[in-house]
């Protein structure tokens, strides 16, 4: 029943009779489908962060601090406003890119190549995670922000600041170590013998799952 | 390369029979061990949560009689009471528990996908346990800010264990959600990916299909309170803002300003609601296979009721706010909520239309399961009519702040599901221990439960509508509206509520005592059509299925099939002239 060639129904009813098969419903690995359905979840927990975060911002009678003028930095005598988060939005995005390759080269299995982009991954992620505590010092140190309060006006713009970047920022550690681990099996060729890649895309789907949340948190929180 | 479904390699499962007590039995992976060990964790917990109910019933029943709860302690009974019950005896045991024993064996798997990650997740619920029982012991005690938690009064002083209590609450509940989330993705990814050859979606029983649409509820829902239970720690530990407004307590400001309160019963309720139907779905789904079962009937509508299911588990995410209708919010809000929330009585009424068409002329039998099932079918309409008048704002807002909702609450979602949870403990006794319960003693605890509950919960609504206030530790003369009748009530309620409580010791008796002196059971007991009725020892060995995965070729539900020799065919008996085609939606008979 199962090892004859699938007939293809066309249409809509064809789509209802190969979800609804038996067996399994995707056609992936058990480590994919299980992570697909992580990061929904995962995306429930960040939108109920920013939904909170915008929340607050309107709940506040404090006037919410500008954060071009907070997230500026003064190069070479010239104020730039969001410098080191473009910065670090570009990090983190081509990172993006050499985990795509890290992929690619993974379904061809060149255990070499696919182990060094997923290590230039992990070390972009940690690139960006070290911009980032630099950003929290400057914040801390200089600016005088803290989670209960800021010199720049509403109390929650700390609050929510250091909550939903420090959770993104565990994401990216996390996913820094998760990254590396696999990326050592790679090279150690584990996968070889496993005989199957997949691990390497499953971390993938996590790396641009994290970055995905950046680009909302860059939208929603730096840029608003 | 062709792509080879994983259930069709073998290898994939190449399994290492574990042979020392403690990976066998503790360190199991072993997803019906780790059910076991799930259950027994929640039942223990449970009787907490029951001894504490006990303790506020003779305080109601009988003030100034006994004393064991001061005034100032009472909420946090009535707090643990609450949230031990939901969360770490209901959730757990539906999903943790039934959920791991039943989804591999109903869909002919091994395992569950991820067996280590399985066994973390009841690692992590022990741990959130023990964090919440830590919370009795704190200076200050438990926290007694109810089980809704809600700011501002939860981290205020003033508050019994706003202090420690609050973070240890807060702390379990995280955990909670991981564990949670651990077997969650198990339990989702095992449905979508598992399942043996010819188990497509729509001959899954309804049991998997009910905890199916409770899981992915949770792992949708509990993110909210698992961010509300991170920004209230905030709030309480470091002096962040996110719930609480500058308020001044003890006459003093305190350091917050500007915070949002209805924002917490926002998030908290976005998971509320869902809550409700990650405890009920699995109820319906367990409940429709006992009627179907003990009734040797095949489940009247089967689709209808898979689609209900689904309706429900949507449904549940868009009604969050009429918890909320008293709280203060747009009245076109309150509309939009009442609306969603009278709809879902759509899907609930097929449902319960279904139920009763099942057992209709059915060849009843009634054994201890299908009492429990039919039991619940009564609670649960009960409780559901008046889950319509607490859905609509203008009957609410009186109503909120009653025993009414107290009546509605536990009869729909304290007494229903736990009445299914005892059913399908004795339905599927013989196959988790191989030794048969007690039957006398099962329809005692049936009778006296299911009456008592009773006894218990319809004195309320009477209560509820004259409008005695709930989390009151007493009702003292001089609040003249409160006739004499509702301490009457009171006494007759607490009485009652003794005597189910010492029901459970017996039931408690008999799940001890039949496990090491019970007749050995038949490996099919109930006669039942489903695979876990299937397995090849009894109770089913480690990888379940010894050395070939069986192969479904019906559904669920074929019992007393025109012209078959007895009346159920098992799902993996293939068509011939003895075992015809039942009636299986979409294939003619």
């Amino acid at each position: 029943m199962s090892h004859e060639p699938a007939t293809l129904e066309p249409g809509f009813r064809g789509v209802t009779a190969d979800w609804s098969a038996d067996k399994q419903a995707f056609p992936v690995p058990w480590g994919k489908a299980m992570m697909w359905i992580f990061l929904l979840s995962d995306t429930f927990i960040f939108s109920c962060f920013l939904t909170s975060y915008m929340n607050v911002r309107m709940s506040t009678t404090d006037p919410w601090p500008n954060t071009a003028e907070v997230f500026a930095l003064t190069v070479a005598g010239h104020h730039i406003p969001l410098l080191l988060i473009a910065i670090m939005t570009m990090v983190l995005i081509t990172s993006s890119g050499t985990m795509a390759m890290a992929v690619n080269f993974g379904y061809r299995r060149d255990r070499k190549r696919t182990a060094q982009l997923m290590f230039a991954t992990a070390a972009l992620g940690l690139c960006f995670v070290g911009m980032q505590a630099f950003e929290w010092t400057k914040l801390i140190v200089d600016e005088g922000v803290r989670p209960w309060g800021n010199p720049m006006g509403a109390a929650q713009f700390g609050s929510s600041f250091f909550m939903i970047t420090g959770f993104h920022g565990m994401h990216v550690t996390g996913g820094v170590i998760y990254l590396s681990v696999v990326a050592w099996r790679v090279l150690s060729g584990f996968y070889d013998r496993k005989g199957t890649y997949e691990t390497v895309e499953v971390a993938g789907l996590y790396w641009h799952f994290v970055d995905l949340v950046w680009v909302f948190i860059f939208a929603f929180f730096y840029l608003w | 390369m062709a792509f080879v479904a994983i259930a069709d390699r073998d290898h994939e499962h190449a399994l290492h029979d574990p042979q020392s007590f403690i990976r066998k039995y503790i360190w199991s992976q072993d997803h019906k061990v780790i059910a076991v060990q799930y259950a027994l964790v929640a039942i223990s917990i449970g009787l907490v949560a029951l001894t504490m109910s006990v303790l506020m019933r003779l305080q109601l029943g009988f003030p100034d009689t006994f004393n064991i709860i001061a005034p100032q302690e009472y909420y946090q009974y009535i707090t643990m009471h609450g949230m031990i019950m939901v969360i770490y005896l209901l959730t757990a045991l539906f999903l943790g528990g039934f959920g791991n024993y039943l989804i591999p064996l109903m869909l002919g798997a091994r395992d569950m996908v991820f067996p280590y990650l399985n066994m973390l997740s009841f690692w992590f619920y022990l741990l959130a346990v023990l964090v919440l029982v830590a919370g009795f012991f704190v200076p200050g005690g438990p926290t007694g800010a109810g089980w809704t938690l809600y700011p501002p009064q939860a981290v205020l002083p003033g508050t019994p264990g706003a202090t420690w209590g609050i973070i240890c609450m807060l702390a379990s509940l995280a955990i909670f959600i991981v564990a949670f989330t651990m077997g969650g993705l198990n339990y989702v990814t095992t449905v979508l990916q598992a399942r043996c050859r010819g188990m497509t979606f729509m001959r899954m029983p309804l049991s998997v299909w009910g905890i199916f649409m409770a899981s992915i509820l949770g792992l949708l829902a509990f993110p909210a309170l698992f961010v509300s239970a991170i920004m209230m720690a905030l709030d309480s530990l470091i002096g962040t803002s996110f719930f609480m407004p500058a308020v001044a307590s003890m006459g003093e400001k305190t350091v917050h300003t500007g915070g949002s309160p209805l924002l917490f019963q926002h998030l908290f309720w976005f998971f509320g609601h869902p809550e409700v139907y990650i405890v009920a779905l699995p109820a319906f789904g367990i409940v429709s296979d006992l009627l179907s079962t003990h009734a040797r009937r095949n489940i009247f509508g089967y689709r209808m009721m898979v689609w209900a299911i689904l309706a429900i588990g949507c449904l549940s995410f868009v009604v969050w706010a009429h918890h909320m209708y008293v709280s203060g919010m747009n009245p076109y809000f309150g509309f939009f909520f009442a609306t969603t929330t009278l709809i879902i009585a759509v899907p609930t009424a097929i449902k319960v239309y279904n139920w009763v068409l099942t057992i209709w002329r059915g060849d009843v039998h009634l054994t201890v399961p299908m009492l429990f099932a039919i039991g619940f079918i009564f609670t649960f309409i009960n409780g559901g009519l008046t889950g319509l008048f607490l859905g609509n704002v203008t009957v609410d807002v009186p109503l909120s702040g009653t025993y009414f909702v107290v009546a509605h609450f536990h009869m729909v979602m304290g007494v229903s599901p736990i009445l299914v949870v005892f059913g399908a403990i004795y339905h599927w006794y013989p196959k988790i221990t191989g030794r048969m319960f007690d039957e006398a003693l099962g329809k005692f605890h049936f009778w006296m439960t299911f009456l008592g509950a009773y006894a218990i919960f319809l004195p309320m609504h009477y209560m509820g509508i004259l409008g005695v206030p709930r989390r009151y530790y007493g009702y003292s003369d001089a609040i003249q509206f409160i006739p004499p009748s509702v301490h009457e009530a009171n006494e007759w309620i607490s009485i009652s509520a003794m005597i189910v409580a010492a029901t459970q010791l017996v039931f408690l008796y008999n799940l001890i005592h039949s496990y090491f002196k019970g007749p050995v059971a038949d490996p099919n007991p109930w006669r039942a059509t489903t695979l876990e009725w299937q397995t090849p020892q009894t109770p089913p060995k480690h990888g379940n299925w010894g050395k070939d995965l069986p192969e479904v070729h019906r559904w669920a539900y074929d019992y007393s099939v025109p012209g078959a020799p007895e009346d159920f065919i098992p799902q993996n008996v293939p068509h011939s002239d003895k075992t015809p085609v039942g009636r299986e939606h979409g294939v003619p008979t």
